[in-house]
C-alpha cells in the first residue's frame, strides 16, 4: 500500500516541492550575501600599499566577481547542482565540499546526540506534567520548563565550565582530544572524546529538553481529551494501558514534526556552542568563512544547513506517515 | 478573575521583573555613580564588594553600571526587533488570509523558505557584513522573525473572514482596506500580542549571543552579552564577571516568558491547548 502509485506521486510532489524550497534559500542567500557592501577581495588588496585598481579588477575576474549578481548565481548553481561547490577563498583554496565533509560528523553527531538525549528525558516529563495536569507535580515541572526555556545555552555553559571544569577539574572544558590522544588505546580515545563531548551535547540536551517536553504535555493532553480514550477507559483498561498504549502513540505523532524543525535552531546555536567549547565542527566554519568573508564557504555552509533542514522535515514527514494510519498516501481531495 | 494575585501568580512575576528591567534601564544614570565606559586601572579585577557590588572588569570598569547600562540595549532591540517583526507578520498575514489564492499561496510559501533556514546562519553573516551596530541587529532580527506571526494571524484571518459581521460590514458598503483595518485587524491583536511579548524574549535571547560572539554591540559600549564575553576569558580568576551578565539575560528572558504564556492563557483559552 505504502508503495503505490499515490505514494510515488506523493514523494514525486514532494521532491519537487523539496528543490524549490532549496532554490529559494539559495537566491535569497546569494543575493544577500552579495549585494552586502564589501568584497572579499578587499581582505587581500586593502592593506597593500601596492595593489591598484588594475590589479584588484584582475583579481576581481579571476573570481569571477566582476559579473553581474544574476549571472553570478547562475554560473555558481549551475556548478552546485554538479556538487561543485568551488575552492574556499582562504589562503589554503582548498575544496569547500571537502572542508565542510571533514566538519559534518562532529555537528551532525553532537546534535542527533542531544535532540535523542532530550527526547528520552523529555518523554516522561511532558507524559507526567499532562497526566497530573495542574497538580504540584505538573507545576514543579512547568516552572523548571521555565527556567530552561529562559536559559541562555552560552551561559550554562560558561557556568558548567567554571563549575565542572575548573572548580573540579572533573571535565576538559576545550577541544575534541586531550593533549596525550595519539598514545591511548582505542577504548582510550573513545573514553577521551566522550569526556570532551560531554559538556557540549549536556549544553544542547538541556536547550531542547524545554521545549520538546512542553509541546509533548500539550499533545498529550489534547489527545486525553478524545473520545476514544474515553472509549478505553470505559472498557476498563487500566490507566497505565490508557495512557501508554492509546494515549501516548497518538500524543508523539506531532512531536515527530516537531523534532524535524528544529533543525534549523540546532545548526544556528552549533556556532555558539562550539566556538565556546572550540569543537572543529560546521559551526565553527560557518564563524571562520564570515569573519573572512569567504563566499564560496558561506554559500556552501548555507547550502548544506538547508539540506540538512530539509532532510530532517522530509524524515520527520515520512515518519509522520509511516505512524500515523489515519494519513493515508492518497492525495488529499 | 483578572487581577486575582493568586490566581494569575506567574503573570504578576512576570509583570514585575519586565517593569522592574525597564525601570532599571531607564533610570540607569541615577542608580550608580560611575559611567559605563570610564575605566579604573587602580580597581581592575575587583571582587563584588561594598563600592562595586557585582565587582570590576579587568579595566577596572564597574560591572553593576554596565549592566544597567547593557539593559538599554538589549531591550531596545527587543521592542524594535518584534516592532519590525510584528508589523510584517501582521501585514503579510492579513493580506494572506484575506485575499487567499496566489498572493495566499506566494506568501506562504516564502514563510515556509524562511522556516527552512538555519536564520541564525544569515542574521550572523549579514551583521558581519553590513558591519555589527545596534540598528543592523534589530533590522537583521526583525526581518528573520516574522513567520510565525504571519502564519496565526492569517489563521485567525481565515476564520473571521466568513463571519457574519464581516458580510454585514461588506453589505453597507465597507472597502477592503475598511474591513481589514477596523474589523479584522483589532480581532488578532490578542495573538499578535502574546507572539511580541515571547518575541522580545527571543531577541534578547540572539542579540546577547550575537554579542557573545563579538558581532553584536561593540566595546566600550556594554551589551549583556559582550560583558559575559569578556568574562570567558578571566573565568579562572573572575567568576562574578560571567555569572551576573547571565544571570541578567536569564532573569529577563524568564519574565518575558512568563508574561507573554499567562497573556497566551488569559486573552486567548484557545490557545492554551498549544
Amino acid at each position: 500500500m505504502l508503495f503505490s502509485m499515490h505514494a510515488v506521486w506523493y514523494f514525486i510532489k514532494k521532491l519537487l516541492w523539496v528543490f524549490l524550497i532549496f532554490t529559494g534559500i539559495t537566491l535569497i542567500s546569494f543575493f544577500v550575501m552579495h549585494l552586502a557592501p564589501g568584497s572579499p577581495t578587499d581582505m587581500q588588496t586593502s592593506l597593500n600599499p601596492l595593489v591598484n585598481e588594475a590589479y584588484r579588477a584582475k583579481l576581481n575576474a579571476l573570481y569571477g566577481l566582476d559579473k553581474p549578481v544574476y549571472e553570478q548565481y547562475f554560473d555558481w548553481f549551475s556548478r552546485l547542482v554538479q556538487f561543485d561547490f568551488g575552492n574556499s577563498l582562504s589562503g589554503d583554496g582548498r575544496p569547500v565540499l571537502d572542508k565542510i565533509m571533514e566538519r559534518l560528523p562532529l555537528t551532525v553527531g553532537l546534535n542527533v546526540t542531544s535532540l535523542l538525549l532530550a527526547l528520552v528525558i523529555a518523554l516522561p516529563i511532558g507524559i507526567i506534567s499532562a497526566v497530573h495536569q495542574g497538580k504540584f507535580i505538573d507545576k514543579l515541572f512547568t516552572f523548571l520548563v521555565f527556567l530552561g526555556f529562559a536559559m541562555p545555552g552560552f551561559w550554562l555553559a560558561l557556568l558548567l565550565m567554571m563549575y565542572l571544569g575548573i572548580e573540579h577539574g572533573i571535565l576538559p572544558i576545550s577541544g575534541i582530544t586531550g593533549l596525550d590522544f595519539q598514545e591511548l588505546s582505542f577504548w582510550g580515545k573513545c573514553f577521551d572524546v566522550a569526556r570532551h563531548l560531554f559538556l557540549p551535547v549536556l549544553v544542547s540536551t538541556v536547550g531542547a529538553i524545554a521545549g520538546t517536553s512542553r509541546f509533548l504535555r500539550s499533545s498529550m493532553l489534547e489527545v486525553l481529551r478524545q473520545d476514544y480514550i474515553l472509549t478505553a477507559k470505559a472498557k476498563g483498561l487500566t490507566k497505565r494501558c490508557v495512557i501508554y498504549k492509546h494515549a501516548l502513540r497518538n500524543a508523539l505523532l506531532p512531536v515527530i514534526t516537531l523534532l524535524g524543525l528544529s533543525v534549523p535552531g540546532l545548526i544556528g546555536g552549533s556556532v555558539i556552542i562550539e566556538s565556546i567549547f572550540a569543537l572543529p565542527g560546521l559551526g565553527q566554519l560557518f564563524y571562520g568563512a564570515v569573519m573572512a568573508r569567504d563566499y564560496p564557504l558561506i554559500m556552501g555552509n548555507l547550502v548544506f544547513g538547508a539540506v540538512l533542514t530539509l532532510a530532517g522535515n522530509l524524515l520527520a514527514d515520512f515518519c509522520y506517515k509511516l505512524a500515523d494510519p489515519r494519513i493515508s498516501l492518497h492525495s488529499p481531495k | 478573575m483578572f487581577l486575582k494575585l493568586k490566581r494569575n501568580f506567574l503573570l504578576f512575576l512576570g509583570l514585575a521583573i519586565v517593569l522592574t528591567m525597564a525601570f532599571l534601564a531607564v533610570f540607569a544614570p541615577y542608580l550608580t555613580p560611575y559611567t559605563p565606559t570610564e575605566q579604573n586601572l587602580d580597581k581592575m579585577l575587583f571582587a563584588p564588594c561594598a563600592e562595586h557590588i557585582m565587582g570590576t572588569d579587568a579595566v577596572g570598569r564597574d560591572i553593576f553600571t554596565r549592566l544597567l547600562y547593557g539593559a538599554r540595549v538589549s531591550l531596545w532591540v527587543g521592542f524594535i526587533a518584534v516592532g519590525i517583526s510584528s508589523l510584517i507578520g501582521v501585514t503579510l498575514g492579513l493580506i494572506s488570509g484575506y485575499f487567499g489564492g496566489m498572493i495566499d499561496e506566494i506568501i506562504m510559501r516564502i514563510v515556509d523558505i524562511m522556516l527552512c533556514f538555519p536564520s541564525f546562519f544569515l542574521i550572523l553573516a549579514v551583521i558581519a557584513f553590513l558591519e555589527p551596530s545596534v540598528i543592523n541587529i534589530m533590522i537583521v532580527i526583525g526581518f528573520t522573525s516574522w513567520t510565525g506571526l504571519a502564519r496565526l494571524v492569517r489563521a485567525e484571518t481565515l476564520s473571521m473572514r466568513e463571519r457574519d459581521f464581516i458580510s454585514a460590514a461588506k453589505l453597507s458598503g465597507a472597502g477592503k482596506m475598511r474591513i481589514l483595518c477596523v474589523h479584522i485587524l483589532p480581532n488578532t491583536l490578542a495573538p499578535v500580542l502574546v507572539s511580541a511579548t515571547l518575541g522580545t524574549a527571543g531577541a534578547i535571547l540572539v542579540e546577547s549571543s550575537l554579542s557573545f560572539l563579538g558581532l553584536g554591540v561593540q566595546p566600550p559600549d556594554p551589551s549583556w552579552g559582550n560583558i559575559l564575553l569578556d568574562g570567558k576569558d578571566v573565568l579562572t580568576n573572575a567568576p562574578w564577571l560571567s555569572l551576573f551578565p547571565g544571570l541578567a539575560i536569564f532573569i529577563t528572558v524568564l519574565g518575558y516568558n512568563l508574561l507573554g504564556e499567562s497573556l497566551r492563557d488569559i486573552l486567548d483559552p484557545r490557545l492554551k491547548q498549544r
